[in-house]
C-alpha cells in the first residue's frame, strides 16, 4: 500500500469511519479533489468563453470515461510495459531484467502448451459455433406455429453460464455416473474419460461451448428478419433456386453480422478462463488456457513481471488474429451503402429502439 | 432440384413473404413441416436435457445419483438438498456480495455510459470525433492486458480483498456500452434538443429530464445484459477476493466444487440457486433481452 494512502486510512479510522468504508476514503478524496479542479476549470472557461458551453458540457459529460480511461487503462498499460521488464513479487522492490521475461516466455514449455490449447480452442470452437448458430437461426426463422417456444428452449442454456455451467458439465461428462456415458452405454458404446482424459479434455470443452449457442442464434435471427423482402420477391420472380437465393441474398446480407460475431467470438475464445480454473488446468495441462496460466503466474506465484510479459503476448496475438480475420473476410463481407438501391425497407423495430 | 423461393421453408417466413399469402407455409407443405418439427423437437430435447438432468440430480440422494445415470425421472424429491445448499455455507452472505457487485456497477455503468453516449451523439464539438474513435479502439483491448497493473493500482489503494475493485471501475464507463448509448441517442429526433434549449434548459438537465427518460428501452436492455455479465463474473472475484467474507456466489461455488466435489446433488442445487435470478429475469423480460442481444450483436 502507498504510504500516503495508508496515512489517510489511519486518519479515517481515528475519525470513526466504519471499517468497511475505510478503503474507499482515500479514493473518494482523490476523486473529489479531481472534480473540484475540473469544476473550477469549467467554471473559469465558462466565464471566459460564454458561447463555448457546448464544448464545456461535452468534456464534462465524457469526464468519467476519460478519467477511467487514464487511470484504469492508459496508466496501467504504461506501467505494465515497465513491469514486464522487471522481476517483481509485490513485496521486494522490482529489479530490472530487460527482456528476460520475454525470452523466458519463449522458452517456457507451459507457455507453448497454453498457446496451443488456447489457439486450438479458438480455431475450432468459433467456426463450429458460428455455423451451428447460423443453421439454428435459419431453422428458427421458419414461420411455424409454436416456433417461439422452440426459440425459448434453445436459448435457455445460455443463461447457465460461467462457473455453474462448468460445474454442471463436469457431472454430465463424469466418466462413471455422468449423463453422456450412460447414454452412450445404452447404445453399446464405451464412453471416453472426457475431462479426465488428456486427449479428450479440450474437445469436451468445445462440445460444452456449443450448448450456449442460443445467444448468437438470436443475433442471426434478427439479421434474417432484417433482410429486405423485395430481394426475395425479385428472386422469386426470376425463378431462382433456394440454394442460389441462400448464397446470393441471405448470406451476403448477413455477412457483416457474421463477421462481427466471429471477431467477438475469437476475442472471447482467446480470453477463456473459468473452464481452465475449475478443471485446475486439466490432466497433463490439457486445459491450461493462456489467461489461466497468466492468472497462475500473477496471483498465485506473484510473478508480476512475467505475467505482464504474458499479457503483452496475449495482446499481440489477439490483435494479429483480429486483423487477419478482418482482412481475410473483407472480400466476403457485403456492406450496403447508406442510400441503398431503391426501397431498402428496414421495418425492424430495432432501429427505433 | 428446382424449388422456388416461395416453397423454401428456411428462407421465407410466412407472414412476411407476401407471395401466396393465402395460406401459411406450414399448411401448404405438410411433409416438410413434419420433418421440421421432428428436427426442432430432437434439437430441443438435446438442448434442454442437460438442464432437466441438472434439476433431477439436484433432488436426488447421493446413492440415487449413482444409480440414476442419464435418467431424468424424478424418483426422489429431496428438497433438503436446497436447504443444505443454503445452510452448509454462508449462502446469504455470498448472495449479498453478489448483489452488491452486480446492482451498484449496473447503476454506475448505465449512468456513466449514457452520459458519455449522449455527449458523443448530441454534443458534436471539435475533437469529439477523434475521442469517439479512441473509445471504439479501446473496445479491442483485452482486459487481461491491464489486469496485472490494475491489481497493483488497487493494491496501492489498499483495496485488495474488498469488493471495491469489482464496483468502482464501473463508474468510469465501458466503451462498448458508450457505443450502444451513442447509437441510441443519435437516432432520436434533434428537435427535442432545440425545444429544451429554448426553454433555457442546461445540457445536464436536458440529458436528465428529456433524453434519459426517453432512452428507457436502451437502459433496460443494457441493464439486463450487464446483470448477466456482473452476476456471473468470475475472473474479477478470483483476482481480488481472498477471504471468505467477501466471496461472491460464483467464486464460492468454484471453491465448493473443489471441496465438496463428490456431493453432486448439493452442487447441482447450489448451481441452480445461482442461476435462478438470471432465469427469473429471462422470463420476466424476454423481449428486452432479445432486443438487447440483437442490439449489441448487429451494430
Amino acid at each position: 500500500m502507498n504510504p500516503t494512502i495508508g496515512w489517510i486510512r489511519q486518519l479515517a479510522e481515528s475519525w470513526g469511519v466504519p471499517a468497511v468504508l475505510v478503503p474507499l476514503v482515500p479514493f473518494l478524496i482523490l476523486l473529489i479533489a479531481l472534480y473540484a479542479v475540473i469544476g473550477l476549470a469549467a467554471y473559469g472557461a465558462k466565464r471566459k468563453w460564454p458561447r463555448a458551453d457546448k464544448t464545456i458540457a461535452f468534456w464534462l459529460f465524457i469526464s468519467p470515461w476519460l478519467i477511467g480511461f487514464l487511470i484504469f487503462t492508459v496508466g496501467p498499460m504504461i506501467s505494465s510495459v515497465y513491469v514486464s521488464l522487471t522481476s517483481w513479487d509485490l513485496i521486494t522492490p522490482p529489479t530490472f531484467v530487460g527482456f528476460g521475461n520475454y525470452t523466458e516466455a519463449f522458452q517456457d514449455p507451459k507457455v507453448a502448451q497454453a498457446l496451443k490449447v488456447t489457439l486450438l480452442y479458438a480455431v475450432i470452437s468459433v467456426p463450429l459455433q458460428t455455423v451451428l448458430a447460423f443453421l439454428v437461426a435459419l431453422l428458427m426463422n421458419v414461420d411455424l406455429p409454436g416456433i417461439r417456444l422452440f426459440r425459448t428452449i434453445w436459448y435457455l442454456p445460455s443463461l447457465v453460464s460461467g462457473v455453474a455451467q462448468m460445474v454442471l458439465f463436469l457431472w454430465v461428462f463424469n466418466p462413471q455416473y455422468g449423463l453422456a456415458n450412460d447414454l452412450l452405454a445404452k447404445v453399446g458404446i464405451q464412453g471416453p474419460g472426457w475431462f479426465n482424459d488428456a486427449s479428450w479434455a479440450l474437445p469436451t470443452v468445445i462440445l460444452m461451448s456449443l450448448w450456449t449457442v442460443g445467444s448468437a442464434m438470436v443475433i442471426y435471427l434478427a439479421g434474417l428478419k432484417d433482410v429486405p423482402l423485395n430481394l426475395y420477391e425479385a428472386a422469386a420472380l426470376d425463378g431462382a433456386s433456394v440454394t442460389r437465393v441462400f448464397w446470393h441474398i441471405t448470406l451476403p446480407q448477413l455477412s457483416p453480422i457474421i463477421l462481427f460475431n466471429i471477431l467477438t467470438g475469437i476475442i472471447g475464445a482467446l480470453q477463456i478462463f473459468t473452464q481452465g480454473f475449475i478443471a485446475d488446468g486439466g490432466p497433463k495441462n490439457s486445459l491450461l488456457f493462456f489467461v489461466y496460466y497468466l492468472y497462475e503466474n500473477a496471483f498465485q506465484n506473484f510473478r508480476m513481471g512475467y505475467a505482464s510479459a504474458l499479457a503483452w503476448m496475449l495482446f499481440v496475438i489477439i490483435l494479429a488474429l483480429t486483423a487477419v480475420t478482418a482482412r481475410a473476410s473483407s472480400f466476403a463481407v457485403y456492406y450496403e451503402t447508406e442510400q441503398g438501391g431503391g426501397g431498402r425497407r428496414r421495418r425492424s423495430s430495432r432501429k427505433a429502439r | 432440384m428446382a424449388v422456388s423461393v416461395s416453397e423454401s421453408p428456411v428462407l421465407v417466413a410466412g407472414p412476411r413473404t407476401g407471395l401466396r399469402a393465402d395460406r401459411p407455409y406450414w399448411r401448404r407443405n405438410l411433409p416438410v413441416t413434419i420433418v421440421l418439427y421432428v428436427v426442432l423437437a430432437l434439437g430441443s430435447l438435446a438442448f434442454v436435457y442437460p438442464f432437466l438432468w441438472m434439476i433431477a440430480t439436484s433432488l436426488r440422494s447421493l446413492a440415487g445419483v449413482g444409480s440414476a445415470g442419464a435418467s431424468i425421472w424424478p424418483s426422489e424429491f429431496l428438497w433438503d438438498n436446497y436447504s443444505r445448499a443454503i445452510t452448509s455455507f454462508p449462502f446469504w452472505r455470498y448472495a449479498l456480495n453478489s448483489v452488491l457487485t452486480t446492482l451498484i456497477p449496473i447503476v454506475g455503468t448505465v449512468f456513466s455510459c449514457s452520459l458519455a453516449g449522449f455527449a458523443f451523439a448530441r454534443l458534436r464539438v471539435r475533437f469529439s470525433g477523434v475521442v469517439f474513435a479512441i473509445v471504439l479502439a479501446t473496445m479491442l483491448l483485452p482486459g487481461e492486458v491491464t489486469m496485472v497493473p490494475q491489481f497493483m493500482l488497487f493494491n496501492n489503494l489498499g483495496m485488495i480483498d474488498t469488493l471495491y475493485p469489482l464496483i468502482l471501475p464501473a463508474f468510469f464507463g465501458s466503451p462498448f456500452y458508450i457505443f450502444l448509448f451513442r447509437q441510441f441517442f443519435a437516432r432520436m429526433p434533434s428537435e427535442l434538443a432545440d425545444a429544451a434549449v429554448m426553454d433555457g434548459c442546461g445540457w445536464f438537465r436536458m440529458f436528465l429530464l428529456v433524453y434519459l427518460p426517453l432512452a428507457r428501452p436502451a437502459v433496460v436492455a443494457v441493464s439486463i445484459l450487464l446483470f448477466m455479465g456482473y452476476w456471473n463474473n468470475f475472473l474479477g472475484p478470483a483476482i481480488y477476493i481472498n477471504s471468505d467474507q467477501w466471496k461472491t456466489l460464483p467464486l464460492a461455488l468454484a471453491g465448493f466444487q473443489s471441496v465438496n466435489g463428490t456431493d453432486t446433488p448439493l452442487l447441482m442445487a447450489t448451481s441452480i440457486l445461482i442461476t435462478l435470478p438470471c432465469l427469473a429475469i429471462f422470463f420476466f423480460a424476454q423481449k428486452q433481452i432479445t432486443n438487447g442481444i440483437t442490439f449489441t450483436g448487429s451494430r
